[in-house]
């Protein structure tokens, strides 16, 4: 990912946005990473239902943000408080990311989520209130509503120049802007991983006595 | 200094405090499922990393198998993919898997503490976020996506940042036929959905102590829909009792020692947290949520609420229209096609007892299309048929099936067709939780019970004293 991106907001006007509606339980049947951005927002995008493996093409509920131009191209989404609430599906994250988004916005969001996107890469900004509002009803009633990430400098440049500072931990911009490999990261403590667990084969021998 | 339960175990398992502001964190525990592996052992696979220790893992199949006709295999074969998946990880990485046929299959949060697997002061995750439930056991339990399923597999350690402390706690005890489910949906209520998010929840005070390691249960798995991702409870002689002859109980030469270490599983007295809120017990009355979120829930002698308390009118209006409801509505003439018994948060031996006392003698009511029952786990249900629920259950009209998750998610056969209204003692009433356009309100067994037998929700307490 770059420093600096660009490009235009789909907002979901709600609270609470759960990751069942991110992407329903009939899709999480897929034991791949890929191939789940056609049914981001599955039951609010479509008519119908649909299974991991049918083929017929679906009428998509035109009333719906992201069967809306300019959103349908959209890459930053924002929502309000609590996003990502509910099931610990991974499944949410990739969905959002297979879509062609790279960055959510919300007052708040829910803690597996945030786990979840940090060790994908896929950023989060938390912004106020009143912030989210102003992006979200200038989005909903303009033609195009793009604006640029820079996170070099934690801020946010709206269409009409003004310029919104957020707060996010260094170690998660870390993560995001080198795509670091985690398990790899963490294998550098083997030793002390080895150290430890022979520590407490001693405090805690029955942890260890089925070995 | 004074020490929280939650710092205690966290104390115990921090390997090392890196740079930033995360610890490197010991698992002791882990269990897996179908639905969220597959792709975790895919990403070991292209790394060719190895398996840290086999030894702490259980899989089970729960999420996506079939609760009826197990004899004729699973017909989807989209989830028999999943689920073959899963038998060739175990097998390839000799990983113990209780699969379908094992009486010790079932819901992964019901068979770790049944089996013993769940100890208290142990750290355990699962790719799930009813992980939660195991923090009854005094356990620092935690749901996790996959890649860190992935990351647990190859090193049994987390880079983890510490949560703050909130305490909530009860005083006094439930009322009869009020369950440790009306008052977990009644703290959601008040404290609402994000009230825990950056928080670890330590429920204390008479209110929990009193209760039952299943109801204490009912409430840890629940607190993941109040924000928190794991739940607390402290070790005490409910636990210990709870505890004995579980299969996988520490070996008599260690039990003593284990046992003097469990005993230490408590917050140190006067120790301040960051958050703490108090209720009464007593309060409490049997709930319904009337909403899409867990938060939206009222007592059963309650209406529906009016869009004058709500933050986001549009939002307010949208769910009535989904839920297909209006405001004033009396909950008790709401009228209902299914009722779900069943999910880890309500589907163990007490909760299966609770529901069969209010369904004894009666029948299911002529508007309830189905009405099923689906034990948590093999042992559950072998133990409940031993009591004779199961006849009880299907006298009245209920299906009694086999274990998993069923409608709680309705991943396999078992779920809501479109604007059907459902009583279920799951966790989740998000839009299409049960099923496209289904329509859930989370309710207690007892609660579900009675509202299966009248055909429409009713006050439990009223019926029994009535019965
Ligand atoms: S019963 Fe429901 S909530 Fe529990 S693990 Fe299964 S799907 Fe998840």
């Amino acid at each position: 990912m770059k420093n600096n991106f660009k490009g235009q907001v789909i907002p979901i006007n709600r609270d609470n946005v759960d990751t069942d509606l991110i992407i329903p339980k009939q899709y999480l049947k897929s034991i791949k990473k890929s191939g789940f951005g056609a049914f981001l927002f599955d039951s609010l995008r479509y008519t119908s239902t649909a299974t991991l493996d049918s083929t017929e093409s679906r009428e998509e509920d035109e009333l719906f943000i992201l069967n809306k131009k300019p959103f349908r191209n959209g890459n930053i989404l924002i929502s309000k408080s609590n996003f990502g609430c509910g099931s610990s599906r991974e499944h949410a994250v990739w969905a959002i990311q297979n879509y062609g988004i790279n960055t959510v916005i919300a007052e708040s969001f829910a803690d597996i989520f945030s786990r979840n996107s940090y060790t994908n890469g896929l950023l989060l900004i938390c912004l106020d209130k009143e912030n989210i509002s102003t992006i979200i009803n200038n989005a909903l009633s303009s033609d195009s509503y793009q604006i640029e990430i820079k996170l070099e400098s934690n801020s946010i440049t709206l269409p009409n120049g003004d310029n919104i500072i957020f707060d996010i931990d260094e170690s998660y911009k870390d993560r995001i802007l080198n795509s670091l490999d985690d398990i790899e990261l963490t294998l550098r403590y083997k030793n002390e991983i080895n150290d430890y667990e022979k520590k407490m084969k001693t405090i805690k021998p029955w942890l260890f006595e089925n070995e | 200094m004074k020490n929280t339960l939650y710092d205690k175990i966290w104390e115990d398992h921090c390997i090392r405090k890196n740079d930033d502001n995360s610890s490197l964190i010991y698992i002791d525990r882990h269990l897996i499922h179908e639905v969220t592996s597959p792709q975790a052992f895919d990403g070991l696979d292209i790394k060719k990393r190895n398996i840290w220790n086999k030894n702490s893992i259980l899989a089970t199949t729960d999420h996506n198998v079939p609760t009826i006709n197990r004899d004729k295999g699973i017909t989807d074969p989209v989830s028999k993919v999943q689920i073959e998946t899963l038998r060739d990880n175990c097998n390839k990485h000799s990983i113990e898997l209780y699969d379908l046929g094992n009486i010790k299959q079932g819901i992964v949060h019901v068979i770790g503490p049944e089996l013993g697997l769940t100890q208290p002061g142990m750290t355990l995750v699962c790719g799930d976020s009813h992980t939660s439930t195991h923090g009854a056991l005094a356990s620092l339990a935690f749901g996790i996506g996959t890649s860190d399923v992935e990351h647990v597999l190859a090193t049994q350690c987390l880079n983890l940042t510490k949560e703050k402390n909130f305490n909530i706690i009860v005083n006094n005890n439930l009322r009869p036929f009020i369950t440790s489910k009306d008052l977990i949906l009644y703290i959601i209520g008040k404290i609402g959905t994000s009230g825990g998010t950056g928080y670890t929840i330590e429920y204390t005070g008479d209110g929990i102590s009193s209760l039952s390691i299943e109801s204490r249960m009912t409430i840890c798995n629940m607190t993941i829909e109040a924000g928190a991702k794991s739940g607390l409870m402290s070790f005490d002689e409910t636990t210990h009792d709870y505890l004995k002859d579980r299969e996988f109980l520490p070996d008599a030469k260690y039990y003593d020692q284990a046992l003097k270490y469990w005993e230490t599983l408590v917050s140190d007295e006067d120790v301040i947290f960051d958050r703490t809120e108090t209720f009464n017990a007593e309060d409490v009355e049997p709930q319904v949520t009337w909403g899409t979120s867990p938060e939206m829930v009222t007592s059963v002698d309650g209406t529906i609420p009016s869009s004058d308390a709500a933050s986001n009118k549009e939002e307010y209006e949208n769910t009535l229209e989904y839920m297909g409801l209006q405001s004033g509505t009396d909950i008790k003439s709401i009228p209902l096609d299914k009722i779900f018994i069943g999910s880890c948060t309500n589907s163990r031996i007490e909760d299966l007892r609770e529901a069969a006392e209010v369904i004894k003698g009666e029948k299911v009511a002529s508007n309830i299309k189905q009405a099923i029952v689906v034990p948590g786990s093999g042992l559950v249900k072998a133990q409940a048929e031993s009591e004779g629920l199961d006849k009880i259950f299907t006298n009245a009209g209920f299906e009694w099936r086999d274990p998993g998750c069923s409608m709680c998610l309705g991943m396999n056969d078992d779920f809501l067709q479109p604007y059907e209204r459902c009583a279920s003692t799951s966790n989740r009433n998000f839009q299409g939780r049960q099923g496209d356009k289904g329509r859930t309100h989370l309710v207690s067994p007892s609660m579900a019970a009675i509202a299966g037998i009248k055909g429409h929700f009713y006050n439990v307490r009223e019926f029994m004293n009535e019965k």
